[in-house]
Order: structure tokens, then sequence, then C-alpha cells
């Protein structure tokens, strides 16, 4: 017995070790140096320096005047970015294998289920997580799949981390509802028609809306020592509160604003129906997908709902016949804020990279500096993260993206990427 | 209506032709960048196509140009051969059944719809040869066909776009597919090992059926009806693989289920060109070896099929490197094929050659269709199917401007109804419905796009 003492002693403190190096490298000081430094806060940088310190960005400037501390670690690159963010993903849900045992991305045993929560699905270690960060994406916003009419809810997380603890930017960011025939049933099942989505859909917010007055009659009672003037309210009996339900519960956060309603939409119909909900119930609405925005411009800008535009590179069927590889340079022309996604896929190529959409965009109306701006800040905007990451500002987390070239190039590499201050990818990729 | 004019020139012109008027049909392109496949970049071209075929290639200054040629100043473009997209399923097309996993005697281009917008999408992409296949749900789904896209302002019939050999007859292969793609419930195979046995029963009753041909031949050259075996359609297209004149397309990505094809094209005597290979790079010695050509097959990220699950950018780079053969195609709609020079571009970036990247998706291709002397560089004499871009073919801000196969322009960007098919938007995706290998339609649209049920 003593000896397994003195033997887990020394497993712990080889434990230890290993942890003290690792903490070493997790606190790691970088200087990184690029000839081009795309801050996206102001001008771009000739010959720029960002330093990191403590995971932390502490300083970006001009090589010629920003002072390298000594003993950082300097990295260099011909172009530097913020770490990239993919707007709307299923990464870490939707498994790189494809089959039944690492698909968590809908469960179709009810077509509105809110209450799925992100982080108790998101798997930290599946090797497209690593593989999104080898080409610079280390923010990812992720969660239930476009595929039922309500799928769960979402997630923000960095593309490093064991845990989804380690990775976990912000928890329930929005719950992803779908209104394209992905979601529509067959054989008698509901919702098997459009107007009946909706219907579904309102049937459920207004029970939200009612179970949201339920909370704010007992916090008024509460409030007023339990006195409320509620018809059948016992003087001097505590308040009970409303049952807990966990869809209501989350519904009720969707109308408070905190969580949005990230809505999967892609025929102008459909869009229409997204706007008119949005008026209905005054909620935070993001537009994801959107293959016919290209035909909705006017009454989508009017509306200022912001769109996560489908990948550039997405293929034209069903519901996306009609998509345009232009859709996100015509919105951002007109003023409509947008930001640019991997999105879901059934198939292969089981996630798209969003960089290479982003890249296609550029090519199709983009443009180089707004189609950089969909997958950093503005990405950061719209998610509701930007006063963590998004941008080279002294203040946000160290993540930060190398190229030897134009991102956007096929034939560009990225040659480093730096998470929270921590290198986790070098090479050519 | 430019594009109409152009058609009505060059028929008039080919009415001047057989009156002998020497370079009345000629069109000479002016000052371009040429890429040529076949031998080095020439900075400022002159690139001159005669009765749709390439009459001249060569420097600014070095290549005469008939007096009587229209001049099309292309000074700032640059022009490579149309490409060769070596497995395509564009055309809505549809062959074997459900009925059994070894069909051989179901053509492909008994199905192919010629308005199919997936046409259009092919030229908007420089697209001019390709080879249309059915799906790898079957171990033997059918024949394909080699087609040029022959379209100007109105596609014709599927006879219009086919590609005939020197005897006339359509040209294409044998669609072929291992692993798990064709295996299923009987009478399909459920494992690897029954999967190869039922292929090889298969051609050894061929084998057998063109010995009984053989037999009912007499010496004296003259045929014995009654010992000649009744025909059989399925037997007849393994027998024309086994004599070499129709090339096996082999669906294959695990390494052991590419040694498996190598293994049976090598017991049988077939031509066979392996296809996606998405595990080539663990095998490219062997491979190379075996003298064997690949098509491969580069999709954003690795998985989504098990077979994918290796999947590197880097595989094309690895096998040019070990010495095989290897062309690119889209697989459209896996890839749309309007990128699909994106496809060369992302090779190269993962260590395949630029000269390397560029041939694959041209001669290379065209090499393994058996068309290498007519098709796939800017070589005199071959066709003059060109796609010419407003700026280098490898990178992502360059745009096909025009296609043209056999001296007619079939795709002109800045036309309105071209640009819609280029870019996509409202109508442009119509007919586009994924072809499904391995599910039926309707389980297979679900999975596709996340569905229930």
């Amino acid at each position: 017995m003593k000896r397994h003492i003195h033997i887990a002693r020394h497993v712990v403190f080889g434990a230890l070790c290993v942890l003290g190096i690792a903490l070493t490298a997790s606190a790691q000081n970088i200087a990184v140096r690029g000839e081009t430094v795309h801050t996206m806060a102001g001008e771009v940088i000739r010959d720029g320096i960002v330093i990191v310190r403590d995971g932390k960005i502490v300083s970006v400037g001009p090589a010629a005047t920003t002072a390298v501390p000594p003993g950082m670690r300097m990295l260099e690159a011909v172009v530097v970015t913020p770490g990239l963010i993919d707007a709307h993903s299923t990464v870490g849900l939707t498994g790189i294998l494809n089959q039944k045992q690492d698909q968590d991305q809908f469960d179709h045993s009810s077509p509105m289920q809110p209450e799925l929560r992100a982080i108790d699905a998101y798997n930290a270690q599946d090797e497209l997580v690593g593989w999104l960060q080898s080409f610079g994406i280390t923010t990812v916003h992720t969660g239930h799949a476009p595929g039922e009419l309500i799928s769960g809810q979402t997630i923000i997380v960095k593309t490093r981390g064991n845990t989804v603890t380690d990775a976990l930017v912000k928890d329930n960011v929005a719950v992803a509802a779908t209104l394209t025939g992905a979601a529509r049933k067959s054989g008698g099942k509901s919702p098997g028609t459009r107007g009946k989505m909706i219907s579904m859909l309102r049937a459920e917010l207004i029970k939200a809306q009612e179970y949201k007055a339920k909370l704010a009659r007992y916090q008024d009672k509460i409030d007023n020592g339990g006195d409320g003037d509620e018809a059948g309210d016992d003087e001097g009996e505590p308040p009970v509160p409303p049952k807990r339900d966990l869809r209501m519960e989350t519904l009720v956060d969707v109308l408070n604003g905190s969580v949005a309603l990230m809505v999967t939409a892609d025929k102008a119909q459909d869009i229409a129906s997204v706007l008119r909900l949005k008026d209905e119930f005054e909620i935070t609405v993001w537009l994801d997908g959107a293959a016919e925005a290209h035909v909705m411009i006017d009454k989508i800008k009017a509306a200022d709902v912001p769109v996560i535009v489908h990948p550039a590179m997405a293929r034209a069927f069903g519901d996306r016949e009609n998509l345009s590889m232009e859709t996100a340079g015509k919105l951002a022309d007109v003023g409509i804020f947008i930001a640019l996604q991997s999105g879901y896929e059934g198939y292969v190529p089981k996630v798209r990279v969003v960089l290479f959409e982003a890249g296609v965009a550029a090519a199709n109306g983009l443009g180089f500096d707004r189609a950089l701006r969909a997958i950093t800040i503005d990405a950061a905007r719209l998610l509701g993260i930007d006063e963590q990451v998004g941008s080279l500002e002294a203040g946000k987390d160290g993540d930060i993206a190398l190229y030897d070239g134009d991102p956007f190039e096929y034939a560009s590499h990225c040659i480093g990427v730096v998470i929270d201050g921590v290198v986790v990818s070098e090479g050519s990729n | 209506m430019r594009r109409s004019v152009r058609w009505a020139l060059v028929a008039a012109s080919a009415v001047m032709m057989t009156g002998g008027a020497l370079g009345a049909n000629a069109t000479a392109f002016v000052g371009a960048k040429l890429l040529p496949i076949d031998g080095p970049e020439i900075e400022r071209g002159v690139l001159v196509i005669e009765d749709g075929r390439i009459t001249a290639v060569g420097a600014e200054g070095q290549v005469a140009i008939p007096g009587d040629a229209a001049r099309i100043d292309m000074r700032g473009k640059v022009i490579m051969p149309g490409l060769v997209d070596t497995h395509s399923h564009v055309g809505g097309v549809g062959a074997a059944d459900g009925s059994g996993p070894i069909q051989p005697g179901v053509r492909i281009y008994d199905s192919i719809n010629v308005r199919n917008s997936g046409f259009k999408r092919a030229v908007a992409g420089g697209l001019t040869t390709l080879n249309v296949m059915p799906g790898s749900g079957h171990l033997c789904s059918g024949q394909t066909a080699y087609l040029k896209m022959r379209f100007a302002n109105t596609p014709g019939t599927i006879d219009d776009i086919l590609v005939r050999d020197k005897d006339g007859h359509a040209m294409g292969g044998l669609k072929m597919a291992n692993g798990t793609n064709s295996q299923g419930k009987p009478p399909f195979p459920e494992t690897r090992g029954k999967s190869a046995f039922l292929v090889r029963e298969q051609y050894i009753k061929a084998q057998e059926y063109a010995a009984s041909k053989a037999r009912a031949v007499n010496e004296d050259g003259s045929v014995d009806e009654s010992k000649m075996p009744a025909r059989d359609l399925n037997m007849e297209a393994l027998v024309e693989v086994l004599e070499g004149k129709r090339v096996v397309h082999h669906h294959t990505h695990r390494h052991d289920d590419i040694m498996t094809v190598i293994r049976l094209s090598q017991e049988f005597g077939f031509r066979v060109v392996l296809h996606h290979v998405s595990e080539g790079n663990r095998v490219a010695n062997e491979i190379a070896e075996a003298d064997v050509p690949v098509s491969a097959i580069i999709v954003d990220s690795p998985g989504g099929k098990l077979e994918a699950r290796y999947l590197l950018l880097a595989t094309p780079g690895i096998m040019e490197k070990a010495g095989v053969r290897v062309a690119l195609h889209s697989d459209d709609w896996i890839t749309d094929c309007r990128l699909f020079l994106r496809m060369a571009a992302i090779a190269h970036r993962a260590g395949m050659s630029r000269a390397g990247a560029l041939r694959s998706v041209t001669l290379t291709g065209a090499e393994i269709l058996d068309m290498g002397d007519r098709v796939g560089s800017l070589t005199v004499g071959k066709d003059a199917d060109l796609a010419i871009l407003d700026g280098d073919p490898l990178s992502v801000y360059s745009k096909v401007i025009e296609t043209w196969v056999e001296g007619v322009q079939v795709f002109d960007r800045s036309d309105p109804t071209d640009y819609l098919y280029a870019v996509g938007g409202y109508g442009a995706g119509h007919d586009q419905d994924p072809y499904l290998c391995c599910y039926d339609h309707e389980q297979g649209m679900q999975i596709l796009q996340g569905g229930a049920n």
C-alpha cells in the first residue's frame, strides 16, 4: 500500500512537470511580423508587428515603431490576419466519419427541440476541428444543423482545447430553425408544408410568450413580497414559480433577445416568412443561407436583418437551385450586414473551409476587403464577440493567422495559427 | 446573337472552304499568353484555328497568319486547351438500376438530357470534353460516354455531342466500383471478398463467351451460325473490355481496394483508370509500378464517408512524384465543374507541380480517354477546343471568359445568359438535382440536405 502511494506521488509529480511545460507553452509570448498586417481595425499596416503576451494582444503597429520585448518568440509571414471566424458551421457535431454514431447535428424524434444544447454535443477533438484550424480558422459558431424546424442551440468555440469547456467562447448563442425542404416531412408527419411550418413556429413562440408572462408575474410577486394582485393569490403563501420547462426557457431567451433565432431559409417566400416572424415577435433574427436573397434585397435591407450567406461553392439544387456566387457581394453592395459560413454538409466535403468560400465570394463581387471582414470582424460583430476577437487590437485574444501570400489565393498557404497566444499550427497548409 | 452570327460565318466559310479558299475559314487569336501544355508557356502568342482544328501555335511574330484570317485581339488574356473532365455526372443521367450489381450492357448515353443546365455550367468552367458516367452504387453500373460540348445557341440531341472513333463508334468506357458504395443487400455484395468474386465470375464468363464466339468462326473465316452464341449485351461490353477496346473507369478509394482493382485488371488483362484514389498516397509506388493511370479528386475536407476518411489535398502531388500519371476530375455534382481549375490549383497548393496540375485537367485526361491525339493541348492538328481566361488559370480571381469547341464559341461570359450559368442566379440551377449513386432519390436528397426520415 505504501509503495502504491509512493508511486502515486511520483505520478503526480510527473504530471505536474508535464503540466508545468504545458503552462509555459500556453503562457508563451509571441511577436508576429507580417509584410502586410490586416488588423481589421483601421488601415492595413505594411511591415507590421503584433505583440501577444499571456494570451492577449498587447500592441499592434509598424515594425519601425513597435518594440519587441526580449525573449519573445518571433513568427514571420507575408500576410497576417486576425484568426478567422466561421459564422456558421456544424463542425464538432457532424463528425468526420459521417456515420450514425458521430452525427449529433439533429435528433429526428421531434420537429422542434430548442432545448437541445450544443455544449452537450460538441466534440472538441473531432479531426475536422483541427482541419479548420490548420487553415487559420480560430473561432467557429457551431451547433445543431439545419434539418428540423427547430433543431437546437448553437455555441461559439475556439478551434483548440481538449474539451468543450476549454474551447467555449459563448454558450447558447442562437436557436437554429429551418424553413427549407430539409425540415418538411412526408408521410402525414408535421410539418409537411410551408404554412404548417410557420404555424407551428408561431404557436410555440406564443406559448413561450405566455410562459414569459408567468415568469414575470412570479417575479413581480417576489419583488412585491409575495403580494401580487393576481387573482387567486393567497396572502402570505410564498409565490410558486412556474414549473421549469427547458424548451420554454430557451424560447424565452429568444423572446428577450439574449439568444438569436437563426433561421435557415433559401427560397424567397421563406425569406419573407423569416422577416414576418421578426416583426410579429420582435426578436433578433439572423437569416442563414438565403440562396434567393438576391431577389429580396430591398426587403432584407428594410428589415435590417443580418445575413449569414450560404457558402459560395454550395451546390445549386433543391431550395438552393437559384443560388449565386455573387449574392454576398450584392447584399454587401447595398449595406446589408453579412457574414460568411461553411454551413452544413450531409455528405462530402463533410466540412467546408470558410477561408475558401470567402475567396470565391471575394472573386465574385464581394472583393478582398469585404470578404476578409465577413470572416473576421463582421462575423465577430454579428455573433456579439467583437470585444474579444475579430481584429488585431490591444486587449483582444491573441488569435492570429499567418499566410505566405494572399490568403484567398488558391496556391497560398496558411503557415501558422496562434490561438490565445499559443502556436497551434505550423507548416504549410 | 453574337454567336449566331459567328455560327453563320463559320458555316459560310465552310462552304467557301470546299471551294478551296485556303485561310478563309481561319481565326487568329493574337497576343494572348498561351499555355500549350505539351510545351513551354508562350508569353505573347498567336494561335490560328481553321475548320475546327488548330493550324498554328507560336510566339507573336513567328507565326504566319493567313491574310484573310479573322484576327481577335487577345492581349492580356490567357488561352489554354479546353479542359477535359474524366469523371462527371452532369446531364441528369442514370444507367444501371437496382436490380443487380453488374450491368455492363446499360449505356449512359441512352439517358442524357442535353438541355440539362449542367452542360451550361461545364462550358462556363472551360470544359470541352467530358466523360459522363453512371455512379458507384454498383460493381458495374454501365457504359460511360465521352462527350464534346458542341453546344452553341441550341443543343440538339445526344448524337451531336457524342465523341466517335475513326470507325464511327460512340466512344466510352465501362464504369466499375469497389469499396463501400457498391455494397448492399443481396443480390449486391455485402463484403469486399464477395465484390471481387462477383466481378471475376463475370469476366470469366465473358472470356468463355468470347471463346465460344471464336469457335463459331471456321478456319476459312466463315461463320457457323449454329455455333454462334446468342447475343448478350452484358457479355459484349465485357468482351470489349477484355479486348482492350473499352477502358474500365474504376471507382476506388481505400489503399487495399486500389490494389484489388490492379490485381483484377492484371488477372484479366483489362485497361483501367483508377478513379478518386483518396488513399493513393499510401500505395503511390505500387500504382506507379503497375503503370496504371489515375483520375483523382480533391474535396475540401477528408471524411464524409469512410472511404474518404484519409483524403489529403497532397495526394495528387504525392502520386505525381512517385511517377504516376495523374488526371483530375470534378465528379460534378460532388464538386462544381465550373471550378474545375480550382481543383488543379489546390493540387498545386498541396505539392503538385504547376505543369502537372495544368496537365491533369487537360492532356493527361485526354490520354486517359484515348483522345490524346485529338484534344488536351494546343497542338497543330488537334481540335480547336479552347478555354480563354482573363488571368492565370490557377488564380482564384481569374475567370473563364470564353470557351470554344472545334472552332465554335460555346461560352461567352459577356453574354447575359451565359453569365447567369457562370455565376448562378434565378433559373441557373434547373434540372440540377444531384445524381445519387447509392441511395434512392428521396433518401439521398434527405441525406444531402440534412432532412429527417
